[in-house]
């Protein structure tokens, strides 16, 4: 059988609903693995409620440490350190700032008394996880780590790997926010984007460097207005902006505070009756969605 | 003064308050170092007086002086160069590369490899009303904002308080873009989502032990979400803005809170002083 077909969920900024959607479509899509690719930053859990099944280490690279009784304070290190991350503490030490060492391991290469060492980090653990509605792969990136299109990587290969071993056909990726590494990472090898965007300004101007993305990486994209009618002439202006470039828009969901207040009950809008209009929008895509994957 | 303004993750209206923050308070600096997704030009609409490209060097192999000896693929941890012994060829992938010129210092064939530069983004500089704005765009296609917000950082001025709009999330971006500064100040909703991004927000700028403090977006009455937790964690809440369809509409046509919120600026020059005070803690 050929690879599960993966779509993603983006939105070039976050905030405009993404994740409520990817929520709302996990449940409503059968027969699929969910991902949460957003490894800074997962949410996907807080409704989805996983129970692990498996947890695993993920290493990033190494970080330079300087061991203070070797070192004979030459500052060759802190000459060639392009990132300014070696410099003297008050003590007069020459000392690594851990933030700033990106691990290229430059410094070792110059001490001459090998006083530099590099420490492998393990800078996050990822998860295959069970939800009532379907396998979940997710992961956790320490604050501040790096590294995290690769593990947007391997979130999407284990995905990948379980899809194959249950004859599962699809795989539902909500993505990361940006345009960035992780970003490009979880559009590696997807069949469909889903962006979320808002009518605003800085909505409109963010879809355009999202869209921008997708075609780089030469990903068919599809368009979903949030909040449509919270500003019509801009939600217009969108509109023209898809037609005139051939892109489909899948939905307009309507602005509604229900949203807010299911949420902070830990609920979608797909999960109750007072959220009628966006309910009807959100099933409708979602039958949009299930059309496309049958294709 | 450097204010950073962090979010854990976007959307909770980090670039309206920044940008409010900056309007309200004389000679302050806008900073957008949201390289990925600039937007605060479209509240400020700044006059752009200079822009220019901000580059890095990376290596640019010439085969005919290569040896094909492999020392530079073998030395670079990112695996940005593959060396083809048998075809001789040279093989360099730009998206890898993290500028650090280790392989061109291990080369030891003279000239084999030259530093050429590569334009990551661009930097523009502007004002509006005598407030200076700088901002950031990563070029579309570019793996990582962070070299580029370290380049911009070296152009604020440093005669005046500057308020940085971060990238949001917690990742390599946003630690560049918070690093430094006197304080952060973290935009929060009080929606489960918003409470487990502001934790990862917390735990970010407690490991780097920076002093913070939090402003509650969308508040409404009766939620008490963040209110719980910042208790609990003995963290400032420096304000509350509402939740307002009003403010929804008015951020869609670029106008920020701080012209819709009644007494806006009063609100944030508040908001400024009590940083300056230094009401905060850092738990
Ligand atoms: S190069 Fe080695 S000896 Fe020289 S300052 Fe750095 S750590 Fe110390
Ligand atoms: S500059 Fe550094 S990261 Fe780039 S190719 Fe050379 S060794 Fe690798």
């Amino acid at each position: 059988m050929d690879r599960a077909k993966e779509i993603v969920i983006l939105s070039g900024k976050g905030g405009t609903g993404k994740t409520t959607l990817a929520t709302s479509l996990s449940k409503l899509i059968p027969n699929k693995v969910i991902v949460d690719a957003d490894v800074d930053a997962s949410d996907l859990f807080i409704l989805l409620k996983p129970d692990p099944l498996r947890q695993d280490e993920f290493k990033g690279g190494s970080i330079a440490s300087i061991d203070t009784k070797k070192c004979i304070q030459c500052g060759e290190c802190e000459k060639k350190c392009r990132f300014n991350a070696i410099s003297r503490n008050k003590e007069g030490n020459f000392i690594v700032d851990s933030y700033k060492c990106e691990g290229c391991e430059f410094c070792t290469y110059v001490c001459p008394v090998n006083a530099i060492k590099m420490n492998p980090q393990i800078v996050g653990n990822w998860y295959v996880s069970e939800t009532s509605f379907g396998t979940m792969v997710h992961a956790r990136l320490i604050p501040g780590a790096e590294n995290s299109g690769n593990l947007v990587a391997l979130v999407k290969r284990e995905a990948q790997l379980i899809a194959k071993k249950k004859g599962l056909r699809s795989i539902i990726v909500d993505g990361p926010p940006g345009i960035g590494c992780p970003v490009i990472s979880s559009l590696s090898s997807a069949a469909l984007a889903l962006i979320v965007t808002e009518p605003t300004l800085s909505g409109i101007h963010d879809l355009d460097r999202i869209l921008a993305t997708c075609k780089q990486f030469n990903v068919n994209a599809k368009i979903i207005i949030n909040k449509a009618d919270i500003n019509q002439s801009n939600t217009e202006k969108i509109q023209q902006f898809a037609d005139k470039n051939g892109l489909e828009i899948m939905g307009k969901i309507p602005f509604d505070r229900c949203v807010v207040k299911n949420l902070s009950k830990n609920l979608t809008p797909i999960d109750s009756d007072n959220c009628g209009a966006v309910k009807k929008e959100i099933k409708k895509i979602s039958n949009d969605v299930l059309r496309y994957l049958s294709e | 003064m450097w204010i950073s303004v962090a979010s854990g993750k976007g959307g909770t209206g980090k670039t309206t308050v920044a940008v409010s923050l900056a309007l309200s308070n004389k000679n302050t600096i806008y900073v957008d170092a949201d390289v990925e997704e600039p937007n605060g030009f479209l509240f400020i609409k700044p006059v752009i007086k200079e822009e220019f490209s901000y580059t890095e060097l990376i290596p640019l192999i010439h085969e005919d002086k290569c040896t094909f000896c492999g020392k530079c693929a073998d030395a670079c941890v990112y695996k940005a160069i593959a060396i083809l012994k048998p075809v001789k060829k040279a093989i360099f992938f730009p998206e890898l590369c993290h500028s650090c010129g280790l392989c061109s210092f291990v080369c030891p064939v003279e000239n084999a490899i030259e530093e050429v530069p590569k334009e990551k983004g661009r930097i523009r500089k502007g004002e509006k009303n005598g407030q200076l704005f700088i901002e950031g765009i990563l070029n579309v296609g570019e793996a990582s904002g962070t070299p580029l917000i370290r380049g911009m950082k070296k152009y604020i001025p440093h005669d005046r308080d500057a308020i940085i709009d971060s990238s949001p999330g917690t990742s390599c971006p946003v630690v560049e873009s918070v690093g430094d500064t006197d304080f952060v100040l973290l935009i929060t909703e009080p929606t489960p989502f918003g409470l487990n991004d502001l934790k990862l927000a917390v735990e970010m700028v407690k490991e780097m032990k920076l002093p913070f403090g939090i402003l509650v977006n969308k508040h409404e009455e009766g939620n008490s979400l963040i209110k719980d937790y910042a208790r609990e964690e003995k963290i400032t809440i420096l304000g509350e803005i509402p939740f307002s369809r009003e403010i929804a509409e008015a951020y869609s046509k670029g106008i920020p809170v701080v012209d819709v919120l009644p007494d806006g600026e009063k609100f944030f020059v508040n908001i400024m002083e009590k940083i300056r005070k230094g009401v905060n803690t850092s738990g």
